[in-house]
């Protein structure tokens, strides 16, 4: 089954990509647009069959490489076959 | 002195440090692929800089799951003193053997050009051939500079006299225009708990040859010579 997992920035810590994208954005005439944070979006197939299983190996992949505690959370979807059809 | 240069696919500089640590040391230093797991003993272990694995994911994080970053934490844990420059400052980060982070530079551009940076003691065997307290003018090449901790391993970095350099301007002020990537408290460069792991984002190995704009970065590998023979 697939995971979708979001790294994002932790608050507090400087965003300028963030930051530059906002200021374009207003450029853009989007004025009301307010604070922006950019982040990754990563879709990996598993290779589980038991969700609770995907979440648990999805987690440890999170702290070992996929995101870096120091500066980034992450967020973690499991998507059930039955889900995407 | 005898040392080793671990090189990853991206590397870039290790070839730079090679003939920096030659021409300190008198003699070659070890070129290590990262796919071994093991080498001779050596004084010193180098993490060049460069683009590792393309800084695919985040810079530095491929590399430390390379099979020779193992031996290499193992030899830092023993107290084998290591250098990490530029890209090897950001591995060294990303496999826990330093603290904090590199971030994208603030100004969201690859910097590259001669910055200023102040000696914050030369109490370690990576400064002591420095005066603490000395400018010294050294080039930087990179996009991912920004050091980044949170307040309480900022305060502990500098209450126990780790911070290694800081970004200043020729006159050692510490203007925010002389910081070239936004790094937090100007930090430059840092050291572990035992002073033993040095890791920072400027070329001391690209600043040895006065044919090559100045000779600055010497001192830290002749500092080293002298400490480890």
């Amino acid at each position: 089954m697939k995971a979708r997992v979001h790294v994002t920035l932790k608050t507090g810590v400087l965003d300028p990509q963030g930051k530059a994208v906002q200021h374009a954005l207003h450029a853009l005439g989007f004025g009301s647009v307010g604070e922006v944070r950019q982040g990754k979006f990563i879709e990996l197939e598993t290779g589980e069959s038991d969700p609770a299983k995907a979440r648990t190996a999805v987690e440890e992949m999170c702290k070992k490489l996929l995101a870096n505690p120091v500066i980034e959370n992450y967020s973690i979807q499991i998507e059930t076959r039955e889900a995407e059809e | 002195m005898k040392a080793a240069v671990i090189v990853f696919p991206g590397s870039n500089r290790d070839r730079d440090m090679l003939m920096a640590l030659e021409r300190a040391a008198g003699k070659p230093a070890l070129a290590v692929w990262h796919g071994e797991t093991d080498f001779e003993p050596v004084d010193l272990i180098v993490v060049p800089g460069g683009f590792s694995y393309g800084d695919y994911l985040r810079a530095g994080a491929m590399a430390v799951h390379s099979p020779i970053m193992r031996e290499v934490a193992k030899r830092a844990g023993a107290g084998v003193p290591v250098l990490g420059v530029c890209n090897g400052f950001q591995i060294l980060t990303e496999a826990g053997l330093l603290p904090g982070a590199l971030l994208r530079n603030a100004c969201l551009k690859f910097v590259c050009r001669d910055i200023h940076m102040k000696v914050e003691t030369a109490q370690s065997l990576f400064t002591a051939g420095y005066e603490s307290g000395q400018v010294v003018r050294v080039p930087v090449a990179h996009h991912d500079g920004n050091y980044f901790a949170d307040d309480e391993t900022l305060d502990r970095l500098e209450g126990e006299g780790r911070v290694a350099f800081r970004y200043c301007t020729q006159e050692g002020d510490f203007d925010e225009a002389a910081n070239p990537n936004g790094s937090i408290r100007h930090i430059a460069g840092i050291y572990n708990e035992t002073k033993t792991v040095l890791g920072l984002m400027p070329h001391p190995e690209n600043a040895t040859d006065p044919q090559l704009g100045g000779t600055d970065g010497a001192a830290l590998f002749d500092g080293l010579v002298a400490a480890l023979h």
